[in-house]
């Protein structure tokens, strides 16, 4: 193991050590940690200019209760979920029958429509702007979580193809063979056969896509606007300018729009970071 | 009866032609869904971009053929491109940090005492956050008179700095912040090569005397080329990217000096002063070619991996 276990060196530097974690961690999260003493903290303190003492009075409630009552912060979040949940569904069904394709059979330009979907995903969003905007309205789906959905769902399948092929082509191939050579049809190979294996693939693409979408911001601007369809990310803009300055309340806010990726992530920590690290380790 | 034998047995060939090239059909069936999402929204409006480029369109009306006019008067005729550009090539190479930072941090943390898994997703989480959270957290970080970076500046007795108010600063100040989430990608990345490295060559190597920096060097950052060549990928499509953060802290200011291409496309083509779409598409294709660039290296690299696992 690189670098030498800790149990293996001089008392001193364990302790060091042990006494260096929690202080390297305070100063990595401090931006974060001044967000959170800011979200409870009295508008009082602001006015009086207290923003780096201990809080005058612990008022975590107030404030989030007015994030959510008092704001169109709630429907930014529902406008959130009603975009993200559809497109991790859409793009992950997709993928699995493109990855299924693209690992299992041999067929001439496989490996070209495969590099495709990967470069495709790699493309600046700018250059997709304007035409994919223009479709948008075009399909009178301008301002609406359908017009960001269909987007996000092609958008994603390039990264979720390269992602699900990859883990289809480890799959034992003999599995297949052995199915086809039993004579079943080819797409009950597919439900019976490769789906069920591709369970945890499907739970560490469904975490990461749900992140990916949820925290978009360019397309949220590009093809919504107001309450109606907007998500968090973008709605956050115009719930600071309805709280200028109020800095505990659009602490709060914020805090409140980052928190579902953060609990996915600390719930299925497991599946997110193997999706994210896939091909890190030959 | 005869009508009747004869849509059967037509059906008959019909299955039989199916399953006689059932092996041959099946990948395609199961493709083209992906594909016609995938054309319609990626492949197709990356010609369409280049085709409006070199047109003047506000994006209702008819367009203007304009030929070469957008392109020469980006690449002859605009300052605002131009820093929007040097600042893409300050964002390129500064982001890059992420990797040798996160491979530190993960060095760091890459031990088995008690409460290691819980520092591990801590150091991660900043990744997680949607870069909008984390641009407002860094711009009320930076903030002159409430901001914590100057009370503490003000604590070791240094005055106040005003980094995204000061036209010299203000880009580095966002890079800073993006390289925060993107350190916690690059760590999480080796952390798992780490985790794969070999342990017997470390104790060959060990007991030929290397350690340290050398041991690094020469024996483990081989070992960690897959985890190296993805957080390169990702590092750098994340630097072409960077959006969120300039929209978010800045808004391309002060005096528009934090302006990067992509952003300067957006402002161009949806802004408050009319739709210049033709003009941003042009800025969109040399942000594309800019990537191209980086994209063909990707690809081929990935192409020779491809081959040799044939093998």
């Amino acid at each position: 193991m690189f670098p030498t276990p800790i149990e293996k060196t001089s008392r001193s530097w364990q302790l060091t050590y042990q006494s260096l974690l929690p202080v390297a961690l305070i100063v990595w999260l401090l931006p974060l940690i001044a967000v959170a003493t800011f979200s409870i903290k009295p508008e009082t303190d602001f006015a009086q200019g207290n923003y780096w003492g201990l809080p005058s009075s612990f008022e975590l409630f107030t404030n989030y209760g007015k994030v959510f009552f008092e704001s169109d912060m709630k429907r930014y979040m529902l406008n959130s979920v009603l975009i993200t949940v559809p497109t991790v569904i859409g793009a992950v069904a997709l993928s699995c029958m493109t990855g299924f394709a693209l690992g299992i059979y041999r067929f001439r330009g496989n490996l070209a429509i495969f590099f495709l979907f990967i470069a495709g995903n790699f493309v600046p969003f700018q250059i997709l702007m304007v035409p994919v905007r223009d479709l948008t309205v075009s399909m009178g789906l301008y301002d609406t979580k359908i017009g960001l959905i269909l987007f996000h769902v092609a958008f994603q399948t390039g990264f979720c193809t390269l992602f699900m092929r990859n883990f289809i082509r480890a799959l034992p191939y003999e599995l297949i063979e052995a199915a086809r050579v039993e004579g079943i049809a080819e797409w009950r190979i597919f439900w019976f056969v490769v789906v069920p294996l591709m369970k945890p693939a499907i739970a560490a693409l469904s975490v990461l896509i749900f992140t990916f979408i949820w925290n978009d911001y360019f397309w949220a601007v590009v093809l919504t606007q107001g309450p109606d369809a907007q998500p968090v990310t973008a709605g956050i803009t115009s719930f600071n300018s309805q709280f200028r300055a109020a800095y505990h309340l659009m602490s709060a806010g914020s805090i409140v729009a980052a928190l579902p990726p953060v609990i996915m992530f600390f719930i299925m920590q497991r599946h997110f970071i193997a999706g994210l690290t896939l091909g890190a380790v030959k | 009866m005869a009508e009747l034998s004869a849509t059967g047995s037509s059906a008959q060939t019909q299955r039989s032609w199916y399953k006689r090239n059932e092996i041959a059909v099946t990948p395609w069936l199961f493709l083209l869904p992906g594909m016609i999402f995938f054309a319609v929204y990626v492949i197709i409006p990356i010609f369409q971009s280049v085709w409006i480029s070199f047109h003047e369109w506000d994006g209702l009306g008819e367009k203007t053929w304009v030929g070469t006019a957008n392109y020469e008067r980006l690449l002859f005729d605009d300052r605002k491109f131009v820093t929007s550009f040097w600042n893409n090539v300050k964002w390129l190479f500064l982001f890059l940090l992420a990797i040798p930072m996160g491979l530190m941090i993960s060095l760091f943390l890459n031990q088995t005492v008690r409460g290691i898994r819980f520092y591990k997703a801590m150091f991660f989480f900043p990744f997680v956050i949607s870069q909008v959270v984390v641009g407002l957290v860094f711009s009320w970080f930076y903030l002159p008179r409430e901001g914590l970076l100057n009370a503490i500046l003000g604590f070791f007795g240094f005055g106040s700095v005003n980094i995204l108010g000061d036209p010299d600063l203000a880009t580095y100040g966002i890079i800073a912040a993006g390289l925060w989430p993107q350190t916690a990608y690059c760590m999480i990345l080796y952390l798992t090569g780490l985790n794969a490295v070999d342990p017997e060559q470390i104790e060959a190597a060990r007991l030929d005397g290397a350690k340290g920096h050398r041991m690094l060097w020469h024996v483990v950052l081989p070992q960690l080329k897959p985890a190296t060549f993805i957080a390169f990928v990702v590092t750098i499509i994340g630097a072409l990217r960077s959006f969120d953060f300039i929209a978010v802290m800045t808004n391309g200011g002060p005096f528009g000096t934090t302006r990067v291409l992509s952003f300067y496309m957006f402002e161009e083509s949806l802004s408050e002063f009319g739709f210049r779409m033709g003009y941003g598409a042009a800025i969109a294709v040399v942000l594309f070619f800019i990537m191209l660039f980086f994209i063909a290296y990707f690809l081929l690299s990935m192409y020779q991996d491809e081959r040799e696992a044939r093998r």
